[in-house]
């Protein structure tokens, strides 16, 4: 079943509510943006500023750590992520080629959507799947031992899903 | 004490400074940028980098602390390289419009250059692109200007407590900008202009109307009308390169905006002795039970704004009073129009301020009068220094004149408005006589006076005691008024300015000098000195004895918080959005 | 009593190569066959031989099995376990030191050249199983501190094992210990650093992954022996596997009491929460993940004060990482005189290193310190494949350098790595041969740490900014002669000036390869030519002999520089020409070279 706006907002609110319990509630903000991007899919302003009233956190602070760090999305995200593994393993074998075709294919760079909201590119640190290398995430699987060739069939075979 | 060598040469100094702390202390200047005596340390720029013997790497010296034995070296050939690559790589992703900037030739990235030697430039490359936010009344950011030194966001969290900026993004991208990047105008800034006083570079400026206020002075069909505060001619003359607190150039001032244009000049203190008139006996009708007590002073315009963004259950408890600047502004559209015989619209009505604030507090609606603003323009002392430079006019040698009359003569109660402790020592003044009908004999509170964050003085008032506290800066402000919120009996009478210091650490003060620091403690100590000394030479030192002041109730306003003062005088206050957060735990870091 | 065990690496790497589907094959097969009391299936952590995965291990036997398949399910079983004979076609039977170690099955002694003692249980037990862990001494060493040895000395054994940190910098762990013991304050913190962030590096994730108790139970014995009662795991976000095995076995543990209130009956009450990051490799420098685990951007901080003085919330906090606490209940166990048996002069006991790039065998090695690179690259790794010929090896991940030939000899040892122009880093080792540009690699390099740079401080925000912009230009053919001197004259000022480890170390790759394969630079940069063909801006592409004169690398051209008749030897007009490769792809013929 999927929740609605009002059941996530409670949810994140229950959520604050544990964390304002517990020693250092402040020390709690990476979790609570966490648990948001897991009920929205990103980070809107509204729900930061929710989080900064709920939490009694200035929202420039928020707004400096969800900004801060990579794991943080700021604008809607496609129903695919596609991380591109930039690690040093991948480099070694290709991973730009890899990243050049799927550029080419969907037409986007990193951090884009693609128009039709299927696919969001990302680039990525290690996957620690070198022995895969060069490898791609969609979702949340790996694809290794990727060529360019077999990574644009990859994401014309999620066009179908 | 530890013994030390700096440069081959041994000192000994004490335990538990810094190396930066102890080398000021021996006459070593050792560069810095990022430093600030007021805000944590940071540690950031790396300019203030030495060489400690037996360390592999060099080591910032506002950070690390002496220790016994340590051989330091601050000006070797290699640090100096070092040093110098740092300034060079700053100023590498910088506007290169050093001509046509707002501080050029009073910028702390400029002296540095020069100290450092940079002739030549070995790394150019990118440099960050972003757009400039125009949208408050009273700051305009820069992003492309700053250089991440973070005082802004430091003075902004730790002193303020207001916590507007913060940095975001990170690496090369980073900016320092509000809450989701919104315009200034849409997030908790208070307008105070304390990260404009502590910027070394223009990153963030005020927001000028000076050649619209030049455009204005040429117009011969417009009456042009202006008002000095008290703090403006206390610090004035740091503009033209004396010592803090050496000249207060109140009359000279007169005389070179007399030359700009102004056709009448009053006097800001003039209105204060009116403001205590009014808050005094607004705290008389309180304290008889008409009215929540505390109550709580609204001169400060960035304390206004705060207020109704972070405080708005304390609303009830502030004066009703408008601020100084409003009020006069308020009867120059009125009674003053109507002496001369002019349409308020043919009015110009300009305020000189040390204020960022002010600017935004002319904007306010509730403000206008007749539909109109009582204030049409707000100058920073800044900006009138530069418009006297600009006309060359001479102020140091000017033949000093006299305040316009019926708007311009004031007692020394007046003056003090400008200094942290100041309104409330004049409404002591004034309050006391109007309630006891004697007059106050030691009218020098000195438990009010001095840059400690919260002050807190006792007075009898016919066998009443009568407590009252004072706090200076958003931040000690907040924490007298979180006792206020715990304890609503503690104290009957409160005084609050938004800026370190009072208006006399305002946000439009000139920039710090060659050798002194924005907002440096002896700064603020001389210019306060300045208006104490006019105060003390004040034949008149009450409000209420301004003879000015009793006769404009007379001929106008009736009595005080009479139904003309209401209309006038007074305002009202209500919540705003964004709501301000002050946090409990989270330190700026 | 099952006679038989299948154990099936449930490594991140094999997982995604359907490892769990396997399990599930063989539970019916055996089924089918009647087997499933003979047999039991563990499930273990990375093995380390991610190449060959999925990887299964039969035992008795310990025949090692890589690419193993649901199809090859039945065939496998009817020969190992019922023909009692190795299956041949899956089995990898090189003499490999991963196979003798696996015939030395649980025997934690000196043999072969790589030598478990962090990894000793992973790929043995089964991580979810905390059984499993106790039936190899699991938590004996916590019960030893707690019964027998007071705090005092548990750090005297620690400091006399000789243990260092094993996050990057090697400082003394027995001594950051005692630091933090000798504070007083009524709260102290223990902090396990699994903000691995090295890219190519996944020795922590495969530990925690693999053995998490082991994690645990040197954080509790940290603990006690700094009298702190509450621990904190700071893990990547990007670990769920490895978070999900954590949580359960702190869950676990504190079923069992291990962890909570009066542990094992005693008056030492100690608990570990979890806190996620959230993408930030600078968060791995301690300040910074103090920072992060306080809600804040992860951001370092001038020390002193070090975390020993003041740290988690500005109290004592005493830091190590994954690897480091995972020493620690073998130190208290077998002893510190047996671990300092191990290694070398100032570097005792092991190291894991994530071996990776041109090498035959990428996975986890473990090594005892004094091994050399030589003996890692050709007898753990089994050299460079395609007869390619070795070029370096990179240790230390984006903070180390790029080590040619003549260091190979180079012993692991923190001393001798820093001393050859590298450091031993946190693990993180990447193999190149002779198709590897050295200024590309350390442009690679610092591109990372540059995206990484936290802001804060001008030599790391701008100057690896401007170093990074200097290495692009030469890459695209654009350099000059000034370039080296002034890379040189940055990356100095960087190393010394920057505020933290990642700042200080950021110019490594780029110093190391300018002094090693200068001429490299040089050729980039006055004859404008990549010898490794990376560099596109240096390179072109040429059509050669095989060429039929087909006519395909003409139609993909998107800008027309391929020019030639039909069934005659075309043409690229070099001028024309992008690189963008399309024509090299569309060949079927392999005619199109780089030149």
């Amino acid at each position: 079943m999927i929740a609605t706006q009002d059941e996530k907002s409670q949810e994140l609110s229950s959520f604050m509510q544990k964390a304002k319990e517990s020693d250092h509630p402040d020390s709690q903000l990476i979790s609570i943006l966490h648990k948001a991007q897991e009920l929205y899919g990103y980070l809107d302003k509204a729900v930061m500023e929710k989080i900064a009233i709920e939490m009694n956190i200035p929202s420039a602070h928020i707004w400096g750590v969800a900004t801060f760090y990579h794991f943080f999305h700021l604008t809607p995200r496609g129903k695919f992520a596609i991380s591109v593994c930039l690690g040093t393993a991948c480099y070694v074998k290709g991973a730009e080629d890899i990243l050049k075709a799927i550029k080419d294919e969907l037409k986007i760079d990193f951090g884009q959507t693609t128009p039709d909201g299927l696919f969001t590119l990302q680039e990525t640190r290690c996957l620690g799947a070198c022995g895969l290398a060069p490898v791609i995430m969609i979702g949340d699987k790996i694809y290794g031992e990727l060529t360019p060739k077999k990574a644009v069939e990859l994401l014309r075979s999620f066009y179908k899903k | 004490m530890l013994n030390i060598k700096i440069n081959d040469k041994s000192y000994q100094v004490e335990a538990g400074q810094t190396i930066m702390q102890a080398a000021d202390k021996l006459g070593f200047h050792i560069p810095r940028l990022c430093y600030h005596p007021r805000l944590s340390i940071e540690g950031a720029c790396r300019v203030c980098i030495v060489e400690v013997k037996g360390m592999r790497n060099y080591i910032a010296s506002c950070a690390y602390p002496v220790s016994e034995g340590m051989e330091i070296f601050t000006n070797t050939a290699e640090i100096r390289q070092a040093r110098r690559d740092i300034v060079e790589l700053i100023l590498n992703n910088h506007p290169q419009d050093c001509h046509t900037c707002e501080r050029d030739g009073i910028c702390e990235l400029q002296r540095l250059t020069y100290a450092m030697g940079i002739r030549h430039r070995h790394f150019e490359g990118e440099r960050k692109h972003y757009e400039k936010d125009i949208s408050s009344t009273s700051v305009v950011r820069d992003p492309d200007k700053c250089i991440l030194c973070g005082r802004c966001v430091r003075i902004c969290s730790e002193v303020q407590k207001v916590n507007a900026l913060g940095h975001a993004w990170r690496g090369f991208k980073t900016v320092v900008m509000p809450a989701y990047n919104m315009p200034f105008n849409e997030s908790v800034c208070t307008t105070c202009g304390q990260c404009i006083n502590v910027c070394p570079t223009a990153a963030f400026v005020e927001k000028s109307c000076a050649q619209d206020l030049f455009k204005k002075l040429d117009n011969s069909s417009l009456v042009k009308v202006a008002q000095i505060a008290p703090s403006v001619r206390a610090a004035i003359a740091e503009a033209f390169g004396f010592e803090a607190g050496s000249h207060c150039l109140e009359k000279e001032l007169t005389a070179a905006l007399r030359k700009l244009g102004f056709d009448y000049v009053f006097d800001t203190q003039f209105s204060a002795d009116l403001t205590i008139m009014e808050e005094a006996s607004e705290f008389l009708e309180r304290l008889k039970g008409k009215g929540k007590l505390p109550m709580i002073t609204s001169c400060s315009s960035a304390w206004m704004k705060c207020l109704e963004q972070f405080y708005q259950d304390l609303i009830p408890y502030v004066s009703t009073c408008k601020s100084p600047m409003s009020m006069l502004g308020s009867l120059v559209k009125t009674y003053f129009a109507q002496k001369i015989k002019r349409d308020p619209k043919e009015i110009v009505s300009v305020a000189i301020m040390c204020c960022t604030a002010k600017k935004y507090e002319a904007a306010r609606k509730e403000l206008y009068v007749d539909g109109a603003p009582a204030v049409d323009m707000v100058v920073t002392t800044r900006e009138i220094s530069w418009m006297i430079k600009s006309a060359g006019i001479d102020l140091m040698h000017i033949k000093p004149e006299e305040f316009d009359k019926p708007l311009g003569l004031s007692s020394g109660a007046g003056t003090i408005f400008g200094v942290t402790g100041g309104v409330m020592e004049a409404a002591i003044r004034t309050a006391y006589e109007l309630y006891t009908g004697e007059p106050l004999i030691d009218i020098e509170i000195n438990d009010l006076r001095g840059f400690k964050g919260i002050k807190e003085g006792k007075l009898e008032i016919d066998g009443k005691e009568i407590r009252v506290a004072v706090a200076h800066g958003l931040g000690n402000a907040n924490e007298l008024l979180e006792m206020v919120r715990k304890d609503k009996e503690r104290f009957h009478f409160i005084e609050i300015m938004g800026c370190p210091g009072g208006c006399i650490g305002g946000g439009g003060q000139p920039y710090a000098g060659l050798n002194s620091l924005p907002l440096d403690e002896s700064c603020l100590a001389a210019r306060a000195d300045a208006l104490y000394n006019l105060d003390r030479h004040k034949t008149i030192r009450r409000s209420h004895n301004n003879p000015d002041i009793r006769r404009i109730y007379k001929e106008f306003l009736g009595k005080p918080l009479g139904e003309m003062s209401h209309k006038l005088l007074h305002t009202h206050y209500k919540p705003k959005e964004p709501k301000g957060i002050v946090p409990t735990e989270i330190q700026a870091r | 009593m099952s006679r038989y065990v299948i154990t099936l690496c449930h490594g991140s790497s094999c997982m995604q190569k359907d490892s769990q589907k396997l399990r599930q094959a063989f539970e019916k097969e055996l089924e089918k066959k009647k087997l499933s009391e003979k047999v039991k299936i563990n499930l273990s952590g990375c093995l380390g031989m991610c190449s060959h995965g999925p990887i299964v291990i039969i035992n008795p036997r310990y025949t090692v099995y890589g690419k193993v398949t649901e199809n090859d399910i039945p065939e496998l079983i009817e020969s190992h376990i019922i023909k009692k004979e190795p299956f041949k076609r899956l089995a990898i039977e090189e003499d490999h030191l991963f196979n003798r170690f696996y015939r030395v099955f649980g025997d934690v002694k000196f043999f072969g050249k790589q030598m478990r003692i962090v990894l000793r249980n992973c790929g043995i037990i089964d991580p979810e199983n905390m059984d499993d862990y106790l039936s190899v001494r699991g938590y004996e060493a916590l019960a030893k501190v707690l019964t027998k040895m007071n705090p005092e000395d548990v750090i005297r054994e620690v400091k006399k094992s000789g243990l260092r940190g094993r996050g990057g910098a090697g400082f003394p762990t027995g001594i950051k210990w005692e630091l933090t013991a000798k504070e007083n304050s009524d709260e102290k913190f223990v902090i396990c650093n699994a903000d691995e962030g090295d890219p190519g590096a996944f020795m922590d994730r495969s530990t925690i992954e693999g053995d998490p108790h082991t994690v645990i139970e040197g954080m509790i014995i940290g603990g006690y022996a700094v009298s702190s009662n509450k621990g904190v795991v700071y893990i990547r976000a990007e670990y769920p596997l490895a978070i999900k095995r954590l949580e359960k076995a702190i869950a676990d543990a504190r079923k069992e009491g291990f962890l909570g209130e009066h542990i094992l009956g005693s008056n030492f009450s100690f608990d570990i929460e979890i806190r996620l990051g959230a993408g930030a490799f600078v968060c791995g420098e301690e300040t910074a993940l103090i920072h992060s685990i306080e809600g804040s951007r992860g951001m370092p901080r001038p020390r002193p004060p070090y975390p020993s003085v003041s740290g988690l919330f500005g109290k004592p906090t005493l830091i190590n990482n994954v690897e480091t606490w995972a020493n620690i209940p073998v130190i208290i166990l077998d002893g510190a005189d047996w671990f300092s048996s191990i290694g070398i002069a100032k570097s005792k006991g092991t190291k894991v290193f994530a071996l990776a790039g041109k090498i035959a065998n990428t996975g986890l090695v473990e090594v005892p310190m004094g091994t050399t690179l030589r003996q890692i690259i050709y007898d753990i790794g089994g050299g460079i494949p395609n007869n390619k010929k070795f070029k370096a090896i990179q240790t230390g991940g984006p903070s180390g350098g790029c080590l040619p030939e003549k260091f190979l000899d180079t012993k692991i040892d923190y001393e001798s790595l820093v001393a050859a122009g590298s450091i031993m880093g946190s693990g993180g080792m990447i193999v190149m041969d002779e198709d590897s540009c050295m200024v590309n690699i350390a442009k690679f390099f610092l591109e990372f740490t540059q995206n990484e740079s936290c802001g804060k401080c001008t030599p790391c925000r701008e100057g690896t900014k401007r170093m990074l912009e200097i290495l692009t230009r030469i890459t695209k053919g654009e350099g000059v002669d000034e370039d080296i001197v002034n890379l040189k004259r940055l990356g100095t000022m960087i190393k010394k000036a920057s505020l933290c480890g990642l700042g200080q170390s950021a110019p490594n790759p780029v110093l190391s390869t300018i002094n090693n394969f200068m001429e490299e630079y040089v050729e980039h940069i006055k004859e404008k030519k990549c010898r490794a063909g990376c560099c596109q801006g240096l390179f072109a592409y040429a059509i050669t002999e095989k060429c039929i004169g087909c006519g395909v690398c003409k139609k993909v051209c998107p800008v027309a520089a391929i020019t030639g008749e039909p069934r005659s030897k075309h043409k690229i007009d070099k001028n024309k020409c992008i690189k963008c490769g399309l024509c090299v792809k569309a060949c079927k013929f392999e005619a199109i070279k780089k030149a």
